[in-house]
């Protein structure tokens, strides 16, 4: 099936890229991508996956819209204060490109429902702020073999790396095990610049883009890291898989979803 | 000797350990830091013991966990 007039219009800037052309542009609309969080990375992720026409976004957050979130979570308005993430964020995307299918899931991504809610999805986008969620998306992914873009931010900090099964090491392969509570500052604590979420979450999206469409070099196997104070990116080349994985591993010992106690951002 | 850390060549007395060079670089919550030492993870249990010599290239890997 062809482009339609007002999508050869509306895609038009990315048609003429030879890296995306009109079958790039076909597998974008033919594809699902999920964001869990839809925050300070959540936020420019979806609008922009939105704008480049993913044929289906879904977004899980159960989290209503705080007015502390409006210095970096732009897909919320003023008068969204109160209203649930996921209906805020699903008008902004409907109002930014209607022919975007938007499935907002009013939920906490937890063990017990992560992989009914990956499993239909192509791509998997962590917005969480918290490193229970973080694992969580992780191990699920890896136990489902389904790609996905870890970020973080922090003060004027962030970091990026995508996981493609059988490709390269994952976040527990980096990490190991949740911090406990506490022990590593948290953006509640710490603050974080709004526009970190910008520069990183739209980072997410464009390793997202990249990944449906084949498109250039994926951070497998990288981790991407920027310092906004000194304007410094660093790509850091990651040790490869570690063979004694608890999730990828040879022999996994990690075969369960769990949910680790979240506090990182408990604080009100 | 010199020891290329995060990208940036420095100077460090013979023989430092990583638990060491830790310190001395300042790194916040070091017990939570993924140490990379010529592109191969530093087993946390080898922190201490694990010395470093000329040319090593240590990268510290920070956890990073705000995004909402």
């Amino acid at each position: 099936m062809g482009l339609t007039n007002e999508q050869l219009e509306r895609y038009s800037r990315h048609l003429i890229l030879k890296e995306i052309g009109v079958s790039g542009q076909k597998k974008l609309l033919a594809s699902k991508v999920l964001l869990i969080g839809a925050g300070g990375l959540g936020a420019p992720a979806a609008m922009y996956l939105a704008a480049a026409g993913i044929g289906k976004i879904g977004i899980v957050d159960d989290d209503v819209v705080d007015l502390s979130n409006l210095q970096r979570q732009i897909i919320h308005g003023t008068p969204d204060v109160g209203k649930p993430k996921v209906t805020s964020a699903k008008e902004t995307l409907h109002d930014l490109n209607p022919e975007v299918e938007v499935e907002a899931i009013q939920e906490k991504a937890t063990a017990s429902n992560i992989l009914s809610l990956i499993q239909n999805y192509d791509f998997i986008v962590d917005g969480t702020d918290n490193f229970p969620a973080k694992f969580l998306i992780n191990d699920a992914c890896v136990m489902a073999k389904k790609p996905f873009v870890h970020a973080g931010i922090i003060r004027f900090k962030g970091q990026i790396m995508t996981y493609v099964p059988g490709l390269g090491p994952c976040y527990r392969c980096v990490f190991r095990n949740p911090p406990p509570p506490e022990a590593v500052p948290t953006c509640r604590q710490a603050g974080v610049l709004g526009t970190m979420g910008g520069i990183i979450g739209s980072m997410e999206a464009l390793e997202t883009i990249k990944y449906l469409t084949g498109t250039g070099e994926l951070l497998i196997g990288s981790l991407l890291t920027f310092d906004g104070l000194t304007m410094e990116w660093r790509k850091i080349k990651l040790p490869p898989a570690r063979k004694d994985c608890a999730v990828c591993g040879e022999h996994p010992t990690l075969t369960t979803l769990v949910d680790y106690e979240e506090k990182a951002c408990a604080l009100r | 000797m010199k020891i290329i850390v995060a990208g940036q060549s420095k100077e460090y007395r013979e023989g430092i350990t990583v638990k060491e060079l830790l310190e001395l670089e300042k790194v916040e919550a070091p017990l939570y830091v993924t140490v990379s030492l010529n592109e191969e993870f530093v087993p946390s249990a080898k922190v201490a013991t694990t010395a470093l010599k000329e040319g090593d290239k240590v990268e510290f890997i920070y956890f990073m966990g705000g995004g909402r």
